[in-house]
């Protein structure tokens, strides 16, 4: 292999970190022979025992899980190669996730593993907000390994090696460490009591309205639906929940996930999870419940908000791009929305003399027939709230809303590599979500490749050597940008937590004296 | 360092806590002033056994009542009209200036805290007193007499400084249409105004978009106030049941409340429907391969998991779940329903179904998963009232209760496939639809369906009342029809009795 590496140099790695915080590891450090061993056996513990720490997840967990396993494993991974077309000597790019090797080199050198820890650590020195943290590891073999914690990003980090998961996720931090819960005495004083809330949309909602492709592809016309989501909940969660610190990031392949990092919100239980969730979420009902935007006038803000959000999505991408009702069987779907029997006569024949005539003129027709006087009963307002709740049918978020409604769902880290696609999990910016290309993600093997040919250009002789080896391994690959964002994000989020904290001891000091 | 400054704090608050609790015992007689009651401060006077067990049963029969009509679906209006009788019977709240008023508050504050430890001995038997006690609150709350009902909740906010802000007219002013579009206009004769406060306060109110946000804040109209009020009594009832339950060791030295109370902790359990899977009709020996001519017998729900299973060779997660257990329900055992999915789902590798699929299926039998002792049977089948009260399936999902999730014109085209045709039924049926009386139409579906045998039981007297009442459980459904349609059959015999 030719990005195999040598122990110098990940070892290197974990000490050059210019902008870590004060070397919070060093206690870590100290003593790291004897944790580690005490890590070591414990995973052979619990992998011994796996269908019974599997066994131990709570029910509902269990099933709620599977459905996201279906999206792994179902048809081909789709070829990624006007992306990855560097000349580089490396697989093709749907091999790279069966390739443990791959994995391996990517959880040694390029995985953030130390703004990971100190984003949900909320502080420079380890905390029990990490280390009670749950994480749960799917391994090559498909076995799930739940309930795993970690007092340190280093110990994560080796886990991670040894292991060699296909992904991991993360879950809720409990009121005690979660490989302890088992010498409880107590089944009670083992509870999730916070974590990020979160948000799943993904692109197998759209299935019924997007017309590119279907299952597991995206091109990007589809992903348009993820921008457009992103942007209706970004908005909200900031301009009416006031949270400030909301990671996005994308999931590997056809979706995106949203993690929530403000106190405010880690701390919510499952009652005001489900009262955001419920408060954006707007479609309701399966496929056989006809009209599924039934929304009340006047529009709530928000909704408002989200529909001069999305107008012109609608027009540009839904009616022009998606054509979502060319032929006459999908065009019919549209009368099935509108309120106006006469109308919607005179509408159906105007398509049956030209059936093939695009989603846009229909739409057009909709208004000039009425303005002619199409029918003699029209109710013009209903006829716009009905076009209104349309075009919010057709681009509104689709949201997985039962992953934000519990405390204890567990959903993949960011920076995770996507099993079929091998692409990185990276985080989106939402200033410039418009121009986030899911088909340009780096996969784990292209990433190795860029490391390989850093060294290459850089292989001048002797000089700077030391000056290299300052160089992180991400910084010399296309991960970069991803990896300094998310630690200007976990920054963020840090000076918030710092202030947030002393206002608590003052306050608590102003009460005791 | 750190962690030893961190600790000394807690042990002195612990140590004052305890000085607090034992300091100075009130043992005087309270008076009631409003019939509405936050449940602060413990009785204290002394009771008679006899009061203590009869006042608890009589709280208790409201609370069962009330839980039905959520199991029932009904509306707050049908609620308030089929509680208002109970309430007056078992629990009466008379006005302040009447002569029982005193007594009757007396009864209501004493057989609240009994209750109280009769159910804070588990974290489910909590979160049920706790959602029922909030909505008896919400409800007495909704019918108090306007005046009194505003003394009591000024009297919040002096004695317990509850009390919120008020938004200010210039503020109103900016917010202009924005907090009217999202709070609606005032009726006639109600108070314009809002409140402000964090949004965490009001969760169902922000849930259903009834409030204005702005930035975490929650812009609340007055007369939403019974939001406010009601999530506060939650709240700090929730925050009481967790002390008492802390506390209940102790009573464990009482010998003779404790009988008293466990008694009715378990009485409290009664009102679900629960199926129990022994009793499907005994002699019926379900196969993977006899489930296309038994689903004949299923209702709706069931027929609609199992048409789009053959037709699509797959379905989704709920709806495999809400499938597999009435399959379990009705006897068909875990060799047969691995089976069974494992044709239906034909297009898939066995490699596919047994990484992902089979794991689920055992799982709900309580052949894997969990802890090996609570793990028990698994899952118990979905009653009617699981099925109507968990949210509503999304795009592709297929379960839940047709009734409630399809359009009535597209139930009623489904109903017609299944060979429902008579007019009056199905226009019996979009009665209740319409009316959300879903398992009314379920169960005027099965009357229509079953006509004749249903005549002939009844004329040859052998099945009672209780064996025709309503059906509540898609299992029962299933059990019902099936005997109905095998009567006299040798073999079919099975015990009907539902408990």
């Amino acid at each position: 292999m030719p990005h195999s590496t040598s122990p110098e140099l990940s070892l290197q790695e974990d000490s050059i970190l210019p902008d870590a915080p004060a070397r919070p590891l060093e206690d870590g450090l100290d003593n790291t022979s004897e944790e580690e061993s005490s890590a070591g056996t414990q995973t052979m513990d619990d992998s011994i025992t796996d269908p019974a720490s599997k066994a131990n997840a709570n029910l509902e967990d269990m099933f709620e899980d599977d459905d996201e396993d279906d999206d792994f494993s179902s048809s081909a991974p789709q070829a990624s190669s006007e992306a990855a077309s560097q000349d580089t000597i490396k697989p093709a790019p749907n091999t790279s996730s069966s390739d443990p090797e791959v994995m391996k080199a990517f959880y040694q050198r390029l995985f953030p593993f130390r703004y990971l820890f100190q984003w949900l650590n909320h502080s420079p020195s380890p905390t029990n907000d990490f280390g009670h943290r749950e994480f749960a590891f799917t391994l090559r073999n498909d076995a799930y390994l739940r309930y795993q914690s970690f007092p340190t990003a280093d110990l994560l980090r080796k886990q991670c090696i040894q292991l060699n998961p296909s992904r991991f996720e993360i879950g809720p931090v409990y009121s005690t460490n979660p490989r302890e819960r088992k010498a409880l005495r107590r089944a009670t004083a083992f509870r999730p009591i916070s974590k990020e809330l979160v948000f799943d949309i993904d692109m197998t909602d759209y299935d019924e309205i997007r017309t590119c492709c279907t299952g597991a592809n995206i091109c990007s016309r589809c992903w348009t639906f993820i921008t457009m989501a992103i942007k209706v909940i970004d908005a909200a969660l900031r301009d009416d929940f006031g949270f400030r610190h909301i990671l996005w990031v994308y999931s590997g392949r056809r979706g995106a996930h949203a993690w929530v990092c403000d106190r405010r919100a880690r701390d919510m239980d499952d009652a005001k999870r489900r009262a955001v969730a419920g408060y954006l979420e707007l479609l309701k009902g399966g496929d056989k419940s006809g009209k599924r935007v039934n929304a009340k006038r006047p529009l709530h803000p928000h909704l408002e908000r989200s529909l001069n959000l999305l107008r012109d999505h609608f027009q540009a991408d839904i009616l022009c791009k998606q054509d979502p009702w060319a032929s006459p069987e999908k065009a019919a779907r549209l009368l099935e929305l509108l309120p106006d029997k006469e109308l919607n006569k005179s509408l159906q024949k105007k398509w049956d003399s030209a059936p093939l005539r695009p989603s846009s003129q229909k739409w057009a027709d909709i208004d000039a027939l009425a303005a002619t006087g199409a029918s003699g009963s029209l109710d013009t307002k209903a006829l716009r709230d009905a076009k209104q709740d349309i075009v919010l049918e057709y681009t509104y978020p689709r949201l997985d809303a039962e992953v934000s409604k519990k405390l204890n769902h567990l959903l993949k880290s960011p920076f995770c590599v996507h099993p079929a696609t091998g692409r990185v999990c990276v985080p989106i910016d939402t200033r410039r979500v418009e121009e986030f290309d899911p088909l340009g993600v780096p996969t784990a093997t292209e990433l190795l490749a860029q490391i390989d040919e850093w060294a290459r250009t850089h292989d001048d002789g002797g000089e700077g050597e030391e000056e290299k080896k300052k160089v992180q391994d991400w910084e010399k690959t296309s991960l970069k940008p991803y990896v300094e964002f998310f630690r200007t994000f976990v920054g963020g989020l840090l000076k918030d937590e710092k202030g947030a904290v002393k206002r608590e001891r003052q306050e608590s000091e102003s009460m005791e004296f | 360092m750190l962690a030893s400054s961190r600790i000394d704090p807690k042990r002195r608050n612990n140590l004052d806590h305890r000085k607090r609790q034992f300091a100075q015992p009130q043992w005087q007689q309270q008076k009631y002033e409003y019939g509405l009651n936050f449940y602060v401060l413990p009785p204290t006077a002394e009771i008679t056994l006899e009061e203590f067990e009869e006042w608890a049963i009589a709280r208790l029969k409201v609370l069962s009542e009330l839980e039905s009509c959520t199991f029932r679906n009904r509306t707050p209006e049908e609620t308030t009209n089929y509680m208002t009788p109970i309430l007056q019977k078992h629990m009466p709240l008379n006005p302040s200036r009447s002569s029982t008023a005193q007594d009757e508050r007396k009864t209501d504050h004493y057989s609240h805290f009994i209750l109280r430890l009769a159910f804070s001995a588990t974290e489910d038997l909590r979160r049920r007193f706790s959602r029922l006690e909030t909505m008896l609150f919400r409800l007495r709350y909704k019918e108090e007499d306007a005046r009194e009902r505003k003394n009591f909740v000024d009297s919040l906010g002096a004695t317990m400084g509850m009390s919120w802000e008020k938004v200010s007219e210039d503020e109103v002013q900016e917010l202009g249409a924005d907090l009217r579009a999202a709070t609606g206009y005032a009726k006639k004769g109600e108070d314009e105004g809002w409140f402000k406060v964090d949004w965490e306060k009001v969760p169902e109110l922000v849930e259903s978009r009834k409030v204005l946000l702005k930035r975490g804040k929650a812009y609340v109209p007055v007369r939403e106030q019974q939001s406010l009020v009601v999530a506060e009594f939650g709240r700090r009832l929730d925050a009481a049941l967790e002390l008492t339950a802390r506390a209940l060791p102790r009573l464990d030295e009482d010998d003779r409340l404790s009988p008293i109370l466990a008694h009715l902790s378990q009485s409290f359990t009664a009102p679900e429907a629960t199926y129990d899977a022994d009793s499907s009709p005994s002699g019926l020996a379900p196969t993977h391969q006899n489930i296309d001519a038994l689903s004949q017998h299923f209702p709706l729900c069931m027929q609609h998991l199992h048409r789009t299973l053959r037709q699509n060779s797959h379905l989704k997660h709920y709806g495999r779940l809400q499938y597999t257990l009435f399959l379990k329900g009705i006897g068909l055992s875990l060799e047969e329903c691995i089976m069974f999915w494992r044709r239906s789902f034909k297009l898939m590798t066995d490699e596919k179904f047994t990484k992902e699929y089979k794991y689920n299926v055992r799982h709900a039998y309580g052949d894997v998963g969990g802890d090996a002792n609570r793990r028990g049977r698994g899952y118990t089948p979905y009653s009617c009232q699981k099925l109507l009260t968990e949210a509503l399936p999304g795009p592709g999902m297929t379960h839940g209760c047709p009734y409630r999730t399809f359009t009535v014109d597209n139930l009623v085209a489904m109903l017609q496939q299944t060979g429902v045709s008579d007019r009056e039924t199905l226009k019996g049926v979009r009665e209740d639809v319409a009316r959300q009386r879903y398992h009314i139409a379920c169960n005027r579906v099965f009357e229509y369906a079953h006509k004749s045998e249903i005549k002939e039981v009844k004329n040859k007297g052998v099945w009672g009342e209780a064996e025709l009442d309503t059906i509540l459980h898609p299992n029962t459904y299933f059990k019902r029809s099936f005997l109905l349609k095998h009567l006299g059959e040798e073999g079919y015999s099975g015990e009907t009795n539902e408990r």
